[in-house]
């Protein structure tokens, strides 16, 4: 393959820039409409991608992401789970180990891995279980999984929490071996027995069970507490409350190693959506607050919530047709995130461009150390590319979720934008807002 | 004019002129119901249909014969045992009895929100009636709770200004307290809830009531105290020691009884637990007005029906 | 209510007052020797006429004359062609109307359903020896093979006017109007 040019995108939202890619690489970058631009039309160029009015960053790294398979293919596969990653602009994705069977061998972390290299259009990192079975029981082999093809860096038993501290700190202290990181889903689940939504007055008059932040804040305090004694670092799962926020800031101040994450759900909705009683708000953790809320915002800025990850959980229209209870919890994310990340803190200048490109590419991929991705726009990066189009404004289309589902929340809501170009490892797989 | 809107919810979605239109629509049925032919025309050649996922069979067979003295044509489906099963059901039920051509759906579900669910998912045309949803609501048993309320304290006629009422019990799991305490509050009665801490939503203090962990103070104020049922399955939810620790702290008895003003009602909405949250000397006694309250149901379910199925508003969509 | 300028007086009070003792008459006379005669109006005007009627019999008969109310919503046969109508009081007498002679009494008759409805609920309280209907105004445009024993007034109209009865104890005056732009649905019986 010869040489791709994308014409006139403006890295990180500066000066627009043409840039070369070739064999995977960024070999070169110029200012746009600039003496010796021309230099790079004519021979070698197989593709030019137009990228003008667009912005350029580093291609996103989801640490969270539900692709379903093997077990649930009616919900999402790995290749349409790709699919739907590309189009929301990453090259990417971490699979969470919560399959059937559940991913915790290294049979199965290298079947996921080899899946995602077959559909090949986003890197897909399978994230290895904690513990067997996810039953919070006995450690699964993380040895095992580590060292397989699928060189398993993180792992999860996302979805439960690793309640037991014996278990935490045992696995805290086991992954140092290979420097992995233990991400914890932190809710008790004592205290969250059939839980629906976020507890408080909407829940008290909703008779829905609550789900109290305590639940979520007791078990990241005990963590990081268990991360220090033992000096291993912790990622938490999906932050969700103000409590949490300031858990963790206390824990940075202290020079603990944890890093954590937040959904662009939570940054965005409130639980008053629960009064409608329409599942598709069903999410777990719940949705919060308006002061969690903005507390999570204020925390991505600041750095004390490191990066922003999707929790993308696709459910079949079954599992959302039905009444709350019995519906299944979880939205999908990968195409919408950048658009909510954009409308959250770009728009309302809270962050800037390159603070994005941090916080869904370059702090993400080193946390789950993957090799080429979250490298700076810049010639010898890997050409791991999206283009972001503000122009492409309105309301999100069924049509826009090319996952297997269609639980978004924001379905008829107002996108600020759209991805127009992704190049995955120097080959596009989004052009012009369509799959390549 | 639309008098409510196409569904009943819940009690909080009434206003108060909302509320008295239908506890004055009640008292006008209440006379039907006293002679001897007990049937109207009213509805005929409409369809509700008893959609109950719950066992429930005073609920039911109340909402059953209020449609039947209406005239409407009955269809009564259980389905039990599915009550926390997969939801689909749920859709495929409605989707059944939207072919059927119901005009009202009265549902019993144990999951809070059902109604909502069949009243906003698109996947029936007719008027949806919660009869009672998991730990939500129950509108009409608070709407005829409201006409014994009056009839016994208030002459019969306005709202409650007033009156004070004590609802003592699991408002925790209580869709009855929830309901209550909405429509008590809209007819100007004041509130109290009365149980241990553990029985008392987490947020409560944004409900329009007061909260008293302690019966005997509360009882010398109450106009009448609604004991509600405690099942002895939470005890193992910690949620209290003992029965007899919670019949002793929270229970109704004869002593109790004794604080009570001279003229306080004692309400239940049944089904009792004789000897854990009421004796049975108190359950049986002058005061008690438990049978009053079931014959009432009918009447207030019949005032419902007609005011939501016996206009043009539920088929027309009218305003 | 709002009315146009259009609109004419047919009776003032003198002619219902004059109206309302002349029914009483016929009724006595009709009914002579019934003792036991029963006056239902029909909300919500013909609950006051019923009363008024009601006195005078009494006034001419020397004895009180039961007097009640009887609503008819219920019975109605339009019931989904309108938006839902508040219930008004039904008040009988306590001794009932079985054997009874009932007098039914309205304000205006129309198409006769609003009767219609009421012989339907007075079938459901009882069996009367006899109903009879009284009304202020018969308009004509019946639907329905009704007819009434006393009239106030016979008012030949056109379906597109409106006739409009007043009484002091609803509305504060007493008279008939006529009006040929529609202000309402009053006389909808
Ligand atoms: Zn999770």
């Amino acid at each position: 393959m010869g040489a791709i040019v994308l014409r006139g995108g403006a890295p990180y939202g500066l000066d627009p820039h043409d840039i070369v890619i070739d064999d995977g690489v960024i070999t070169a970058m110029m200012p746009s409409n600039q003496a010796g631009s021309n230099a790079l039309d004519g021979e070698g160029v197989e593709l030019e991608l137009d990228a003008s009015g667009c912005t350029v960053i580093p291609g996103l790294v989801d640490l969270h992401t539900h692709l379903r398979e093997p077990g649930r293919e009616d919900a999402e596969t790995i290749a349409t789970g790709s699919q739907a990653a590309a189009m929301g602009g990453f090259t990417c994705v971490h699979a969470m180990a919560n399959t059937s069977p559940v991913a915790d061998t290294a049979g199965v972390v290298e079947q996921v891995w080899r899946r995602g290299v077959e559909a090949g259009i986003v890197d897909v990192r399978p994230v290895g279980a904690v513990t067997v079975g996810l039953k919070g029981e006995q450690l699964a082999e993380l040895g095992a999984m580590a060292a397989s093809a699928a060189s398993v860096r993180v792992f999860s038993d996302d979805g439960l929490c690793v309640h037991d501290p014996l278990l935490m700190r045992r696995a805290l202290e086991y992954v140092k071996t290979f420097d992995g990181v233990v991400a914890q889903h932190a809710q008790d689940p004592r205290l969250t027995e059939a839980a629906q939504m976020n507890e408080g007055a909407l829940s008290a008059r909703l008779g829905l069970a609550g789900w109290p932040a305590v639940a979520e804040e007791a078990i990241i305090a005990r963590d990081v507490l268990l991360a220090e004694h033992v000096g291993s670092r912790l990622h938490v799962c999906h932050v969700s409350t103000a409590g949490s926020v300031e858990v963790i800031r206390w824990a940075k101040a202290r020079g603990i190693p944890v890093t954590a994450e937040v959904t662009p759900h939570h940054l965005l909705l409130t639980e008053e959506l629960v009064e409608s009683f329409d599942p598709i708000y069903k999410v777990n953790p719940p949705l919060r607050r308006a002061k969690d809320v903005h507390a999570l915002r204020e925390a991505v800025v600041e750095g004390t919530i490191d990066i922003i990850a999707t929790d993308h959980a696709p459910h079949p229209r079954e599992d959302k047709d039905c009444e709350w209870a019995a519906a299944a919890m979880g939205m999908v994310g990968l195409e919408t995130a950048l658009g909510i990340t954009v409308e959250v803190f770009i728009e309302s200048g809270l962050l800037t461009w390159r603070d994005i490109a941090d916080r869904m590419s370059t702090i993400p991929a080193r946390i789950g150390q993957v090799p080429d991705q979250g490298m700076p726009i810049a010639p010898g990066s890997a050409a791991n590319i999206t283009v972001w189009d503000p122009s492409a404004q309105g309301p999100l289309e069924v049509d826009a979720l090319v996952g297997k589902s269609g639980n978004s929340p924001y379905l008829g809501q107002r996108m600020p934008g759209t991805i127009r170009h992704v190049l995955f490892r120097g080959r596009p797989t989004v052009v012009d807002g369509a799959l390549a | 004019m639309q008098m409510l809107g196409k569904h009943l919810l819940s009690a909080g979605d009434l206003d108060r002129a909302q509320a008295l239109m239908i506890l004055d629509t009640t008292a006008e049925l209440a006379t039907v119901t006293e002679r001897s032919v007990k049937k109207l025309p009213t509805l005929r050649g409409r369809t509700v249909v008893n959609l109950f996922f719950e066992d429930s069979t005073r609920t039911r067979l109340s909402f059953e014969l209020a449609a039947k003295r209406l005239s409407a044509d009955v269809i009564t489906f259980s389905a039990k045992g599915s009550s926390v099963s997969k939801g689909e059901s749920l859709k495929d039920t409605a989707l059944t009895l939207e072919a059927m051509g119901a005009d009202a759906v009265i549902v019993r579900h144990g999951a809070s929100g059902a109604p909502y669910r069949l009243a906003t998912a698109g996947w029936i045309d007719g008027s949806v009636i919660n009869a009672g949803d998991g730990t939500h609501e129950h509108p009409t048993q608070a709407l005829l709770d409201a006409y014994t309320l009056r009839s016994h304290i208030c002459g019969g006629q306005g709202d409650l200004q007033g009156v004070h009422v004590v609802i003592v019990g699991d408002v925790l799991h209580s869709r009855v307290a929830r309901s209550n305490v909405l429509l008590l509050h809209t007819l100007g009665a004041e509130v109290t809830l009365v149980a241990p801490p553990t029985l008392i939503p987490l947020g409560v203090e944004s409900w329009p009531c007061s909260v008293s962990y302690h019966l005997d103070d509360a009882l010398m104020q109450a106009d009448a105290v609604m004991m509600l049922r405690v099942q002895a399955e939470r005890m193992a939810g910690s949620y209290f020691p003992s029965t007899l620790e919670y019949s002793r702290l929270y229970g109704l008895d004869a002593p109790r009884l004794e604080l009570l003003k001279d003229r306080a009602i004692v309400m239940h909405p049944g089904p009792m637990n004789r000897g854990l949250e009421i004796s049975a000397d108190v359950a049986d006694s002058s005061r008690a007005v438990i049978v009053e309250q079931v014959a009432n149901g009918v009447n207030v379910r019949m005032a419902c029906l007609y005011l939501l199925l016996g206009g043009a508003g539920s088929q027309a969509g009218g305003d | 209510m709002v009315f146009l300028s259009s609109a004419r007086v047919v009776l003032d009070q003198a002619d219902i007052s004059r109206a309302v003792r002349r029914i009483s008459h016929e009724i006595v006379e009709n009914s002579r020797g019934s003792d036991d005669l029963i006056i239902l109006g029909i909300p919500t005007r013909g609950v006051p006429l019923a009363r008024r009627i009601a006195e005078t019999v009494a006034q001419i008969e020397g004895h009180p004359v039961p007097c009640g109310a009887i609503d008819v919503t219920l019975y109605r046969d339009d019931l989904p062609l309108r938006e839902v109508r508040a219930l008004e009081p039904t008040d009988i007498p306590a001794q009932g109307i079985d054997g009874c002679t009932v007098v039914l009494v309205d304000d205006v008759l129309y198409s006769g359903r609003t009767i219609r409805a009421a012989l339907d609920a007075v079938h459901d309280l009882g069996r009367p020896a006899i109903v009879r209907l009284a009304v202020m105004i018969d308009r004509g445009h019946r639907e329905l093979p009704i007819r009434p024993d006393f009239i106030g007034k016979n008012l030949p109209t056109a379906k597109d006017e409106t006739v409009r009865v007043r009484f002091v104890e609803v509305d504060g005056v007493d008279d008939v109007m006529i009006d040929s732009e529609s202000v309402g649905d009053a006389d909808a019986g």
